[in-house]
């Protein structure tokens, strides 16, 4: 079970590293600011949620669980509005 | 070489490249959000070095509210020339020798230590039963150490009233502006959702501080950063730098301390020294105090002094 369980955990905090190297690769390669912003929500979002899936089963308890996916989720809300308040701005730049 | 060591040294080495490329850019605002990103990866350091309170003071107060205080900083200076002023090359160069000369003496430290490294920990972990608290970070800062906490609250609130006699004549007394003209839809969101879980996140750090890694500093920055989302999103006004309110949230915790450090003199023969079983309660009094007062004083930091043309 607990071999089951580290299994889990590799595969998935790779594939979290994975959309991380992604993510970071465009923020370097993409022309544009719109894309830039685009390619940093996909390592925030799935290459975080991928991370705190994966680091579930090692968990102590209920408890540790619920705060990393709490965590996980603060990040999304952040991230998003972060990401929507750089787009306003970008936009507001376009047409002046 | 093993992975830690490996890890250590990309760590060490971006965190050396960044600070020089801090030093080297042009643009200010690069270099600010250059400053947050060192923040981030010092805090990472402290985790390394296991001392995860430091590493989370650093990323809330060195990384985060320091880093916004230079942004906001730069947004009000921006308006007039004061960014595009260089300093004299004779300042420059003092600056740089004196930074020069204290790298030199702590990489000098790193390379030559001495034999026995000078350490207190065995008797902090040995009396750390007597102070009520769990955590030794919370336990030095709290009590072998109090006054040096005391004094350091001391410095933010005279970094405040450093940045309130800032306030142009006419203007003394008004409300901080800190929202814009017209409030982006997003972050009013985030602050009518967040805000109510920043707090009690802030409050969790703080009480978590007695035993676990935390304490009042982190708590109350988490504070402040939500009262600064209430304010950016116009929900609230910054208050009045007249308001009584204010002032006493900003003093409360100085006055506590100063309070039960007083009469320690009386129940436990010293300044700061707590009565025998009551070290926990009077802890937490005063962690308390203090949680309000850093948050108070870091949100109106944060918050900038009125301007040009504001009436109280």
């Amino acid at each position: 079970m607990s071999l089951l369980a580290d299994l889990f955990t590799v595969a998935a905090v790779t594939l979290g590293l994975v959309f991380f190297v992604a993510g970071t690769v465009g923020i370097i390669r993409f022309p544009d600011s719109l894309s830039r912003l685009h390619a940093l929500t996909k390592a925030d979002n799935l290459g975080l949620g991928f991370i705190v899936l994966g680091l579930l089963p090692q968990c102590a308890g209920v408890f540790d669980a619920l705060k990393l996916l709490f965590i996980w989720l603060l990040v999304q809300f952040a991230g998003a509005t972060g990401a929507q308040l750089v787009a306003r701005v970008l936009r507001r730049e376009e047409r002046p | 070489m093993t992975e830690t060591a490996f890890f250590d040294t990309l760590l060490v080495v971006t965190m050396i490249g960044l600070a020089i490329w801090m030093i080297v850019v042009r643009d200010v605002f690069a270099a600010i959000i250059g400053f947050m990103a060192f923040g981030l990866l010092l805090s990472l350091v402290w985790l390394r070095i296991e001392a995860p309170d430091v590493g989370l003071t650093e990323i809330a107060v060195g990384g985060g509210a320091t880093g916004v205080m230079l942004l906001r900083a730069r947004g009000l200076a921006s308006a007039g020339d004061a960014m595009n002023a260089v300093p004299s090359v004779p300042f420059r160069v003092l600056v740089g020798v004196l930074a020069g000369a204290v790298a030199l003496f702590l990489g000098a430290l790193v390379v030559f230590p001495p034999a026995v490294a000078p350490t207190l920990a065995p008797l902090a972990a040995e009396h750390l039963a007597s102070t009520g608290v769990g955590n030794p970070i919370t336990a030095v800062l709290m009590a072998y150490r109090a006054f040096d906490t005391f004094l350091e609250t001391v410095v933010v609130l005279l970094a405040l009233i450093g940045v309130w006699s800032l306030t142009p004549d006419g203007a003394w007394g008004a409300r901080p502006r800190v929202a814009s003209a017209d409030v982006p839809a997003p972050l009013l969101l985030l602050a009518q959702w967040l805000v109510p879980l920043g707090i009690v996140i802030g409050i969790y750090i703080t009480w978590v501080g007695a035993d676990e890694p935390g304490g009042k500093f982190q708590g109350a920055t988490i504070l402040a950063a939500m009262w600064m989302l209430v304010m950016m999103a116009g929900l609230r006004s910054a208050p009045a730098l007249s308001s009584r309110r204010l002032r006493i949230a900003l003093v409360v915790g100085p006055a506590i301390f100063i309070a039960i450090g007083v009469s320690g003199f009386h129940f436990a023969g010293a300044f700061l020294a707590y009565p025998d079983g009551l070290a926990k309660p009077l802890i937490l009094a005063i962690e308390a105090g203090l949680l309000i007062s850093i948050a108070a004083m870091l949100g109106m930091l944060l918050a900038g002094p009125p301007l040009e043309g504001d009436r109280p």
